[in-house]
């Protein structure tokens, strides 16, 4: 705290600016992917990111390492007991993000919502947000499923307060963005959570950016970016590189340079207005999908 | 304070009134008068449901009934606890259940708790291999011929498979390893955990063993928990009547007993509430009839014997019958002498169990108490209005949730002539698979509480007023802090036995001792207004 001292206002401001961000949306939509490629864009920015991985598969932050070399948060806590220390779970990758797994167990076994909830805590403990890791952003990509209390730590009290929505056209893809914000609403009023946006991660569907401009208006948010569908993030991903690492002058980059660049300008935080199942129908029958 | 006495139906609507109106009318519903009619039927009462949240209850969990009540008392196969420390420490039966083993040399696991001891680790990354370890730690250890596995809660959250690791551990170790599906929220109290260690015995354990103990007369003793040693007294008495205890389920029993109770002539069933289910698998399986006995109280303990000498309808046994209920008596007699004129009159109040709010009622009406007020803690329909009521009882969402085994009769070792005996005796009178419940036997007004909270007892206290109360640990010194003395009825606040004739006089000593105790009149503060 000796920064604290010496200049006060500035801390005050950094302090002001560290900005927790957890990315939720229907499972395989692209989280991961578009959490990992928006973070190289940020630190492409200069941004300090840390990247905590809160799904068992532990694969959020391989295309920021490299591969799958990082060893989880509940791994590291079976081994070495008490004796854990923030380096052995924290890993620096791609333009000095700090990249960290929750992990879990195997599929069918135990308790995974159990694992998160013990190792955002231990993040907690650790120290991980402390001041002196001069952090703009933390961001938490969650499983697709909030399937129980667990999946929903990065959203409680004193931990994420912006929430973004991974969406695509896709029916499933919106009764998933909408039953998540009914999880926000729930959460924003015991904490201060926010909705900050739907991104689109097009699937080529037909009117997509309308039909998601449209439900992002009905849920009282905006879709703050509009992510094309295009080949190159597959391209990268197979070298084990966000599109920014792998061809910085391709055109996806720029893509997410500017959802990277729209997500730091945001100032439009709200409480969402889920919709009626049969306001969502409606929607993609007025966008022509029942046609 | 005034004089008058509020009427029970007063009672009633004071322990009502208090609560919302949707849980004031369920309440209406497990609070009664009773009324028996002529024809010995009585009112409906709502039993075996939910307890409402904020309620003070006195139940337990289903893992405290399977756990505790059912498998606690057998000395030879280890209890191991699949579930994090607290719910393994807590049922550890310290001192509930006394046994004898055979020799210095036989097994006794009673004195010890066994558990996986679960931790974040297990909950998150699922706690089978642990078990599994502690399966094995156990063998090594103590080589026992069995190990019951309990599951608590949090296994039934995580879905830890404790059939699947007891099968395999079974194979791996060579001795039998079964499984309780016993997590604590499972069924309304916990007689959903007795329901499912019946199941379990009976599918993993009875039928079993070959060899029958040597015996003309053989029986098992169901529902007897040794509770302060009172398994010790029966099989004292079962002994010199010559009765041959083929099992005790469960007090102050091993496995072996528990695997060749099949083999035995008669079934007798104390507690209906938490054993009836095996009584009725074993008859549907092999044949073997039962019928109700209480042991508690002289009166109940001699009906019961002359039952069993008349069911084997033989003269001898008959005669010893008559000369150890003659032997017993003696000292009974003297009891009741000695100790009727200090208690005649008390009012006494039960609420305890699934069946020993009713048999106690016998025992204080020995000396002339009586229950003015009663009810079960975990009990049915049918152990308030007798198993007539069965068919008319309600199958719902909780109920279903336990599972019920379908028993057929089995082609090679089912006894048809115990069913042949079991028909002559009942063309001749004899009741089998009965039980009439408590509200037949008690007076007409008195009041029937089922599931009773906290708040309702401190109005039965404070305007009834009773001698004494009896219920558990929980209760215990809030009652007593009434000025009423308050007796244990689940653990027998270490005093006992108290089942048989011998232990009747030990009973009748212990209550006047509470209920004369002079202690209870300096219980006001001296600063207290009119102390």
């Amino acid at each position: 705290m000796t920064t604290a001292v010496l200049e006060p206002e500035a801390t005050k401001e950094a302090k002001k600016t560290f900005r927790k961000v957890a990315i939720y949306g229907k499972g395989g939509i692209g989280k991961a992917t578009t959490t990992q490629n928006t973070v190289a864009a940020l630190a492409e920015m200069g941004r300090k990111v840390m990247v905590v991985g809160c799904d068992p598969k532990a694969d959020s932050t391989r295309l920021l390492l490299g591969g799958l070399a990082q060893r989880t948060v509940l791994d590291s806590l079976r081994e070495e007991g008490e004796d854990l220390e923030l380096e052995d779970i924290m890993k620096e990758g791609y333009g000095n993000t700090l990249c960290t797994e929750s992990g879990g167990p195997e599929p069918g076994v135990g308790c995974a919502g159990r694992g998160i909830i013990t190792s955002i805590n231990m993040l907690e403990q650790l120290g991980a947000y402390e001041d002196d890791k001069e952090l703009d952003y933390a961001f938490y990509d969650v499983l697709g499923d909030v399937v129980c209390g667990g999946f929903a730590m990065p959203i409680r009290e004193g931990k994420a307060e912006e929430i973004y929505i991974v969406v695509s056209g896709e029916m499933m893809a919106m009764y998933a963005a909408n039953n998540i914000c009914k999880g926000i609403v729930k959460f924003a009023e015991a904490g201060g959570v926010r909705l900050g946006g739907l991104i689109c991660n097009s699937r080529n569907v037909d009117r997509e950016e309308d039909l998601i401009v449209e439900l992002a208006r009905q849920l009282g948010t905006q879709m703050i970016h509009f992510v094309p569908r295009n080949n190159d993030v597959q391209r990268a991903e197979i070298k084990r590189k966000t599109v920014i690492d792998w061809d910085p002058e391709c055109s996806q980059a720029d893509e997410y340079r500017a959802l990277a660049k729209a997500i730091d300008a945001n100032e439009k935080f709200v409480v969402p207005t889920p919709l009626e199942i049969e306001q969502l129908e409606e929607l993609l029958i007025k966008f022509g999908m029942f046609n | 304070m005034s004089t008058e006495k509020p009427s029970l139906e007063e009672l009633k609507e004071e322990m009502v009134s208090a609560y919302p109106s949707k849980v004031a009318k369920k309440r209406a519903g497990q609070i009664l008068l009773n009324d028996v009619a002529e024809d010995g039927t009585v009112p409906e009462i709502k039993a075996n449901t939910r307890s409402t949240p904020g309620i003070i209850t006195q139940r337990g969990c289903c893992y405290a009934g399977c756990k505790g009540v059912v498998l606690g008392p057998t000395r030879d196969i280890v209890n191991l606890v699949h579930g994090p420390i607290g719910c393994s420490f807590y049922a550890w039966l310290t001192r509930r259940n006394q046994t004898r083993p055979p020799t210095e040399e036989s097994d006794n696991f009673i004195n010890y708790m066994f558990s996986t001891d679960m931790q974040d680790n297990e909950i998150i990354f699922g706690g089978e291999k642990k078990l599994a370890e502690a399966i094995r730690e156990v063998y090594d250890n103590f080589k026992p011929r069995a190990i019951g596995v309990f599951s608590t809660c949090p296994v039934g959250l995580i879905g830890d498979d404790v059939h699947a690791v007891s099968r395999k551990m079974s194979e791996e170790l060579g001795i039998n390893i079964f499984g309780f599906s016993c997590e604590g929220y499972k069924g309304v109290s916990q007689s959903a955990g007795h329901h499912i260690a019946n199941n379990q015995l009976f599918k993993h354990v009875i039928g079993r063993g070959t060899e029958a103990p040597e015996g003309k007369f053989r029986v098992n003793l169901l529902g007897e928990y040794n509770i302060g040693g009172d398994a010790f007294v029966l099989e004292d008495i079962f002994e010199r009547c010559g009765i041959t205890l083929c099992s005790t389920f469960s007090g102050n029993s091993s496995i072996d007993q528990f695997e060749r109770s099949h083999l035995a002539d008669l079934n007798l069933v104390m507690c209906h509430r938490s054993i009836n289910y095996i009584a009725e698998m074993i008859e549907n399986k092999y044949g073997t009839p039962w019928f109700k006995v209480n042991f508690i109280g002289p009166d109940g303990s001699a009906k019961a014997l002359r039952k069993i000498a008349e069911y084997f309808d033989d003269d001898e046994l008959r005669a010893n019958v008559e000369k150890v209920i003659a032997e017993e008596m003696v000292a009974v007699e003297k009891a009741k002498a000695l100790y009727t004129p200090r208690l005649q009159g008390k009012k006494a109040m039960l609420f305890v169990g699934g069946s020993r709010a009713h048999h106690y009622q016998d025992l204080f009406a020995e000396v002339g108490m009586e229950t003015v007020s009663a009810g079960y803690e975990f009990a049915h329909r049918d152990d308030y209005e007798g198993r007539d009521v069965l068919h008319s009882i309600k199958v719902d969402a909780d109920s279903r949730n336990i599972e019920e085994l379908t028993v057929t009769a089995d082609p090679e070792e089912y006894r048809p002539e115990n069913a042949d005996i079991k028909q002559s005796r009942e063309e001749a009178g004899m009741a089998f698979s009965d039980y009439d419940g408590m509200m037949p036997e008690m007076k007409k007004g008195s009041l029937i509480i089922d599931d009773i909270s906290e708040h309702e007892t401190e109005i039965l206290l404070k305007k009834v007023k009773p001698d004494i109360f009896c219920a558990g640990i929980k209760e215990k010194y809030g009652v007593q802090k009434f000025g009423i003395p308050c007796k244990q009825l689940h653990s027998y606040d270490y005093g006992g036995p108290y089942a048989g004739f011998s232990g009747a006089v030990n009973f009748f000593r212990d209550i006047d001792r509470m209920v004369n105790a002079s202690v209870w009149k300096h219980l006001k503060a001296p600063w207290a207004k009119g102390a």
